[in-house]
């Protein structure tokens, strides 16, 4: 299986050279989303003294710069896709073979996240002279954020997977996802770090996957942050990701009875 | 026919699809909303055969006869409405890995490579998916780049080829694995004349090499007659026919063709005053170029060749079945062909 997942990555990463100028765009216009919260909430800062909910100017910058990268590692195959993948009939070749399809996903969008980070650094660093980011992490933080943007990547893989296969049963369901993609913004600390959210938000937000698809890992970096908080936060990215790997069975399982190999 | 050895054995096999229906126009559309009506579409309506390792068959019908709907359940795409199949000894519909590791699907239509990538990529990503031993692998990867003669067209993204190019890459790219099963869904569709040849004398050179099972399914007859000794008729999800192709014109081919050359048509300037007038023994379907062609019914043609030999200065007579498209445009337009047995 790792030769496989390592087989996925490189011809991956063999497509993105193939579009390199198409990607670069693709990656700026991704910091457009990040800089846009950025240059808002570092004006809320200054002019409320500094700091607003315990961030300042460059914790903010931090925030956002580290949350460029996070996104890119938050992205994998979409319920959009899924669509597309079961009305054209591509699935049907993804099922011919010995191998569970959810792997071409993880393999292949894990070569296309090696991609995105040699494309980052550069935007980072852009954004970092931009921005002066205040951002002291410890050794643990580096450790426990480096096991966390790929916890991030499984958890909202195998979601985002269950999500897409209610293709299955019906092969129109944009306006779900469209639902999940919002609760997932506002629940994830994607449109703001979630300590700036009300309480109720967050309190809501320990028992739904979003934040630990977003929140977690930029805070594990960023801080403020104790040890408990990252062990936990591990402990509960373990815990969707099992989850979400159970749904993925169960909901595979029946989805696929219900397959109609339409289009090829 | 032992059913212990066969590699396909499929009992009884049925396909119901549920598809929704609904009247043109605006009124329908806003009616479908409250109340949403479906029908059930039987694909394929208990289908019974065997086919024995090795063996290639033809798998024929018109469109939308249920062909591709069995093959599809065969190779463990979709799952049966009813009935049994087995492939290798395992269900298709449980996609067991050891049932996939030595089977494939090449469809006509459907493109499986990495399309931004040159072929010899996406074979490297078989190999893993596959588990080919390297050298196993370079040993058949090289031996089908000779056979398809795709040495140069491997190198090249799969988006640069053209239809006929990309249907070698991708046959080659299938078989890497060395398939036992091989089902084809009109693998020469769209392709020239020559390129259906090419790929026609591969499949007959790989089920040689590698014994394998063929199960193929093909609008061009002569795919069909290069390839297939015995052939499966489906129509609306019925066997109609599963026997030798050679036997198919025997069985459901009312007519022969005789073609007399007469000694006194040998001439230019007698052709159109002498040539005999034959329409009494049945009808003449052409008198030019030298020859009467003539088709009359089965039962009559012992006789007919006789009297013709008798009565006229035959030169030459032949005797011939009538086109194998004709005699399979009978068996469709005959539809179930009352009471046919289903094996022969």
């Amino acid at each position: 299986m790792a030769s496989l997942y390592w087989m996925l990555a490189k011809t991956s990463i063999q497509i993105q050279f193939q579009y390199r100028a198409a990607n670069y765009f693709y990656m700026i216009g991704m910091v457009v989303e990040p800089t846009i919260y950025l240059v808002v909430w570092r004006t809320i800062a200054e002019s409320s003294g500094g700091s607003v909910g315990g961030y300042t100017a460059g914790t903010f910058a931090a925030y956002y710069i580290v949350w460029t990268l996070v996104r890119n590692m938050n992205i994998v195959f979409t319920p959009f896709g899924w669509e597309a993948r079961i009305r054209e009939g591509e699935l049907s070749g993804h099922l011919l073979r010995p191998v569970h399809p959810i792997h071409y996903d993880l393999g292949s969008f894990m070569g296309w996240k090696v991609m995105a980070i040699v494309f980052w650094i550069p935007i980072a660093a852009v954004l970092s002279l931009a921005f002066r980011p205040t951002l002291n992490p410890s050794l643990e933080q580096c450790i426990v954020f480096f096991i966390a943007i790929w916890g991030a990547y499984l958890i909202r893989s195998m979601l985002l997977w269950v999500l897409g296969m209610i293709t299955f049963w019906t092969t129109r369901v944009s306006a779900l996802f469209e639902a999940y993609f919002m609760a997932e913004l506002l629940l994830s600390g994607r449109l703001v770090p979630m300590t700036l959210m009300p309480g109720w938000v967050q309190g809501l937000s320990w028992f739904l996957p979003f934040r630990w698809t977003f929140g977690f890992p930029i805070t594990a970096l960023v801080g403020p942050i104790s040890r408990t908080e990252l062990v936990v936060g591990v402990l509960a990215q373990a815990g969707w990701v099992l989850f979400g790997a159970l749904l993925v069975k169960i909901v595979w399982r029946r989805g696929i009875r219900k397959f109609s190999a339409v289009g090829g | 026919m032992s059913s212990r050895t066969a590699s396909i054995q499929v009992e009884r096999l049925e396909k119901v699809f549920t598809v929704p229906v609904r009247e043109a126009g605006l009124r329908a559309s806003l009616r479908s909303l409250v109340k949403r009506k479906v029908r059930d579409v039987r694909a394929v309506n208990g289908v019974s055969f065997t086919v024995e390792p090795g063996e290639v068959v033809g798998f024929l019908g018109p469109n939308g006869a249920g062909k591709t709907t069995t093959l599809k359940m065969l190779s463990g795409l979709l799952q049966p409405s009813g009935g049994t199949a087995t492939v290798l000894g395992y269900e298709p519909g449980s996609r067991d890995p050891a049932m996939l590791f030595r089977l494939a699907l090449v469809m006509g239509n459907r493109n499986q490579l990495q399309w931004d990538l040159p072929a010899m990529d996406s074979f490297e990503l078989n190999r893993a998916i596959y588990r080919i031993p390297r050298q196993d692998f370079i040993g058949m990867r090289d031996e089908l780049i000779e056979l398809l003669e795709i040495g140069d067209l491997v190198k090249k993204p799969v988006r640069n080829l053209s239809l006929g190019e990309r249907m070698k890459v991708e046959i080659a790219g299938s078989l890497l694995h060395r398939p036992t099963v091989l089902f084809l869904d009109e693998p020469t569709i769209g392709l020239d004349i020559t390129m259906q040849k090419r790929i026609r004398s591969f499949i007959g050179e790989y089920n040689q090499r590698y014994e394998a099972t063929v199960v193929l399914t093909s609008h061009y007859m002569a795919d069909v007659q290069a390839l297939c000794k015995r052939v499966i008729i489906i129509h609306h999800g019925n066997v109609l026919y599963d026997g030798d192709l050679a036997a198919l014109s025997h069985k459901f081919a009312a007519t022969k063709t005789i073609i007399v050359r007469f000694e006194q048509m040998l001439t230019t300037t007698a052709i159109d005053a002498k040539v005999p007038d034959l329409s009494r023994f049945g009808t003449v379907v052409s008198s030019d170029g030298g020859a009467v062609s003539l088709t009359v019914s089965r039962d009559k043609v012992a006789s007919i060749t006789a009297q013709i030999l008798n009565d006229y200065s035959v030169l030459d007579l032949t005797i011939e079945d009538p086109p194998i498209d004709d005699v399979i445009e009978r068996v469709f337009a005959h539809g179930a062909v009352a009471g046919t047995p289903s094996s022969d």
